[in-house]
């Protein structure tokens, strides 16, 4: 029986990468989103430029649910590599789209599946001459195919393509021809599939972009004006998109002289190292990297720490540990960033779960590092940062400030304020500090990593460094008010158990709590933001009985970082661990719960 | 160790300079190095330098590393904003500080352990990048605060206090500079206070990287018989190849060197450095003549000093990324936060 589904169904291209597939792969899920349907895109690729198989699944969803399902309805299988591993992969009754100008025996396929063969090359060789067109128009004419196989409106792929080629109109019209091959074979030789796309009013006005790009422009906005990087998957795009818009919108109109520095670094040491400097010196710097740099700025982080001084670091998480799955998705840093550095250290950080909070958070992160003056971490990871989510779209209060934190002025110093560098005056751990250069005989002090007095002057006494290491604790206080709240999501009816979760699982997460909900099984859900945690989390277990903890990496970091801070019982926190290196799944969620749960009723009712 | 304040108290008579600081302002804390050390002669030497310069103080930004020659910056420019970093890594925060306020003067104090070995690579990368600082290496070829192993400057062939004779190749942080592209080039001896005080004013007023070995003599670790880096060794086979003048803008040029002999060489901020030749035919603006002639006068024993190379019309980091001309820390909202109508526009760019 072929399966049938209207706005509900999943497609994956294989593809080889470096064949110009993404572009093509791109405008596809951009035409459905176009009519109105929500739609989930995650590239699956190696780490390698050309010529290995890479993989682009599309997950159309009018119920707008944003993880990834597992499973493929509908294969468009261009990668002969992968054949029979694609074949494999398709649910019983769904569609194979392949390439059927050269005959395959009947064994390459399966019998439980619908097959739907173009001839691509065919069309393609008799169209184009070069052996460049022929391979970048062939992935049109499959989208052409499938917007017919599909009931994509052709209309809105066009539209996609004079604005992707806007003022080049031979280019425009090439591209829509080379659809039109593909629609027009379809339509002369095969049936639409039992799939379909059918407008809908599902995607609001929501936006489609990654979370490198977003939390890039969420530093724009938050001031930053040094960057420094070295290049690391899945991190790289973030500084490039910084590049990007600082060229566009930090470019002094008058002079024409950029508002901003941006320095590619040696390695990762030297690009925490000039964003440690660029913070002392009072302007707002950060860097972008993964798991193995964020291992490398580990000795910076413990002196930004211990000096405190304000430092933004973008922690794009891959499959760790060592060189480890690098273009794989895994949120496995959280104990890395969190207490990084050697000695007593700890660490705010901001979780986001979509681009629009990597926006957010990207731009929050630069005031709470000024504020708390230390290392902010936000993490994102591989899922977030380098797909395309659907996201709410960018929003900015215009009167908001930057909040520069406790900042002794000239002025403050010529009035004949006191200042200590080190001097909790307001009680909440937080010194004021000046910027070097700010007044000829006040404020100067003399910034070291090894310990000293409230005056900043250099001290080995155990009592003063037990004083400043308390302070630091107070001060790390502070910040359980000032990181992002956790927000609730409660049960439809009571409940003893609970789920806690965060990051990039949380579009699977709920996926899978109104899939239990359907099987009776009732849990209240909690989604951590920020690291210090909030009371409101610690209370949010000692409410219920059993505690879920779902995270993507192997050891539960999560759940290690709320047995060691909140001091809870490790057996009231179950983990469910996905990390395989593909993005947790509401599938498994569901799965992994529901299976516990129930088991725990069969016990009870024993 | 503890802090050790200065006492205030100074001879009444201490001329000042024109911006009315005396010699006393430029000072910091009492130096908790060995009795003899030879950085606290370099010390002395930038004291005097800033002062005669007339450099307002905290307009000084001083950065170390780890290591005794990374302790020094608290014991001169007192008023200044000082911060001892990581050890091998000044050369990036300090390149960070400078990105963020392009209108302080850059000073980095730095040892042969934390320069040479640990941080060869920030040592590097920070020349290439042209950072517009003064780089000082207080070189005596051996880890002081860990009593006296080898450094890689020690030459191959010199003997540790205990006996050791090093085996490895000596890096020379000048040829290493020069190939770099370092822009100010020099060489001195922290005994040879009127060598040096010209060449750090000279390396302040320049626009660029400006690096300054400064071979410091250990005097608790190297400096016995058998050591290269000892006061009587750099005595005996110290060569310089020119003595300069510093005149700033303000001062009149005199010139009383014999003719011929006296090059003017005129930086970007003004200053005019004058350069009295003691070797005939070395030429500080060839960047190639200077690497080939220091390694044949290494090769012959000897210590070249002086000024090496200089670039009076060098680029800077900030210049070849054309950052505007106000410090980055001040630029505020109106200059950093994009407008509402910039955010509509890509929302709209991203449905």
């Amino acid at each position: 029986m072929p399966l049938e589904a209207v706005n509900d169904f999943v497609v994956k291209f294989a593809n080889v990468n470096g064949s110009g597939s993404a572009s093509a792969n791109g405008m596809f899920a951009k035409s459905i989103l176009r009519m109105g349907v929500p739609v989930a895109a995650r590239n699956i690729f190696p780490s390698n430029i050309q010529g290995l198989p890479t993989w682009f699944e599309v997950r159309v969803t009018g119920a707008g649910h944003l993880g990834r399902r597992g499973g493929v309805d509908l294969m468009v299988a261009m990668n002969p590599q992968t054949w029979d591993r694609d074949i494999a992969e398709i649910e019983p009754g769904g569609y194979l789209f392949y390439d059927s100008t050269k005959p395959l025996p009947r064994e390459k396929f399966r019998d439980d599946i619908n097959v739907v063969g173009v001839p691509l090359t065919a069309i393609c060789n008799a169209a184009y001459q070069l052996p460049r067109e022929r391979q970048l128009f062939k992935n049109i004419i499959y989208v052409g195919a499938l917007a017919a196989l599909l009931g994509i409106e052709l209309e809105v792929l066009e539209t996609l393509l004079s604005e992707q080629f806007a003022g080049k109109e031979r280019l425009i019209a090439a591209n829509v021809a080379a659809l039109k091959m593909g629609r027009d074979h379809v339509a002369e030789n095969l049936q639409p599939l039992g799939l379909k796309v059918v407008r809908a009013d599902g995607v609001g006005d929501r936006i489609f972009v990654e979370g490198n790009m977003a939390a890039a422009l969420g530093a724009v906005y938050g001031g930053a004006t040094v960057c420094a990087w070295y290049p690391i998957t899945p991190s790289t795009s973030l500084a490039e998109a910084f590049t990007g818009f600082c060229e566009d919108y930090r470019t002094d109109p008058d002079s024409g002289k950029a508002r901003y520095a941006i320095v590619q670094a040696e390695d990762e040491i030297a690009s925490i190292g000039v964003v440690v400097g660029a913070g002392w010196n009072g302007a707002r710097a950060f860097t972008a990297t993964s798991g193995p740099g964020v291992s490398l700025m580990t000795e910076f982080i413990g002196l930004s720490y211990f000096a405190e001084i304000p430092a933004v670091i973008f922690d794009v998480q891959r499959g760790g540990p060592s060189t480890g799955m690098p273009t794989r998705t895994q949120q496995a840093d959280l104990l890395a960033g969190a207490y990084a550095g050697h000695g007593d250290t700890k660490h705010p950080m901001l979780l986001p779960a979509d681009p629009g909070e990597c926006f957010e958070m990207g731009a929050l992160a630069f005031d709470l590092a000024d504020r708390l003056q230390t290392t902010i971490f936000v993490m994102l990871d591989l899922d977030i940062g380098m797909n395309e989510w659907l996201t709410k779209p960018f929003e900015w209060d215009p009167e908001r400030k930057l909040d520069r934190g406790k900042v002794m002025t000239y002025e403050d110093l010529e009035a004949g304020k006191e200042f200590g560098r080190y001097l909790d005056v307001d009680g909440d751990g937080v010194p004021y500090r000046t910027y070097p250069g700010v007044h000829p005989t006040k404020g100067g002090y003399f910034t070291r990593g090894t310990s000293r007095n409230p005056y900043a002057r250099y001290s080995e006494e155990g009592a003063v460094y037990v004083d400043n290491m308390e302070r630091l604790l107070r001060k790390f206080d502070t910040a359980k008010a000032l990181v992002p709240a956790p927000v609730a999501r409660p049960a439809k009816r009571a409940t003893r158990e609970g789920v806690i979760y965060f990051g990039s699982s949380t579009p699977s997460m709920h996926e899978a709590l109104e899939t239990l909900e359907t099987q009776g099984l009732h849990l209240d859900a909690l989604r951590v933001r920020g690291f210090p945690f909030a009371d409101e989390v610690f209370d949010f277990i000692a409410a219920h009985d059993r505690v879920f903890v779902v995270e993507q990496n192997r050891d539960a970091q999560l759940r290690t970082l709320l047995v060691n801070e909140g001091d809870v019982a490790p057996s009231k926190l179950v983990p469910v661990l996905n990390y395989d290196g593909s993005p947790i799944t509401a599938r498994f969620i569901a799965g992994a719960i529901g299976d516990l749960m129930t088991a725990g009723r069969v016990e009870a009712a024993e | 160790m503890t802090y050790i304040t200065k006492p205030q108290l100074h001879h009444p008579k201490l001329a000042a300079n024109s911006l009315g600081y005396t010699r006393r302002d430029y000072e910091g804390s009492v130096s908790t190095l060995c009795a003899g050390c030879g950085h606290d002669s370099i010390s002395a030497a930038i004291i005097q330098a800033c002062y005669e310069l007339e450099l307002p103080p905290h307009r000084i930004a001083k950065l170390s590393g780890i290591g005794c020659s990374s302790k020094t910056p608290d014991y001169f420019l007192g008023n200044s904003h000082g911060f001892n970093t990581v050890h091998g890594r000044m050369p990036s925060v300090l390149t960070g500080a400078n990105l963020a306020n392009r209108d302080l003067i850059y000073l980095g104090v730095s040892g042969d352990g934390d320069s040479a070995s640990i941080g060869l690579g920030q040592f590097a990368h920070s020349i290439r990048r042209g950072v517009n600082m003064l780089y000082i290496v207080e070189n005596n070829g051996v880890y002081g605060l860990t009593k006296g192993q080898f450094s890689a400057t020690s030459d191959k062939g010199s003997k540790s206090k205990k006996g050791v004779v090093n085996h490895d190749a000596g890096i020379d942080l000048v040829m290493l500079a020069l190939q770099m592209g370092a822009t100010f080039v020099a060489r001195s001896f922290s005994g040879d206070k009127a060598q040096l005080v010209p060449l750090i004013k000279a390396a302040l007023a320049h626009k660029g990287a400006a690096f300054i070995d400064c071979i410091s003599p250990c005097v608790q670790f190297n400096n016995h018989v058998g050591s290269t880096k000892s006061y009587d060794y750099v005595r005996e086979h110290n060569e310089a190849v020119n003595r300069l003048d510093v005149v700033v803008p303000r001062d009149e040029i005199q010139v009383d060197y014999a003719p011929g002999t006296t090059v003017p060489v005129t930086q970007h901020d003004g200053s005019i450095l004058q350069l009295h030749k003691l070797a005939q035919h070395y030429d500080p603006s060839d960047r190639v003549g200077a690497l080939a002639y220091l390694q044949a006068r290494q090769a012959l024993g000897e210590i070249v000093t002086g000024l090496l190379f200089i670039d009076p019309e060098a680029r800077d980091l900030h210049e070849n990324l054309d950052t505007v001309d106000v410090p980055l820390n001040s630029l505020n909202e109106a200059e950093l936060v994009p407008s509402l109508d910039v955010l509509a526009k890509l929302n709209a760019s991203l449905r």
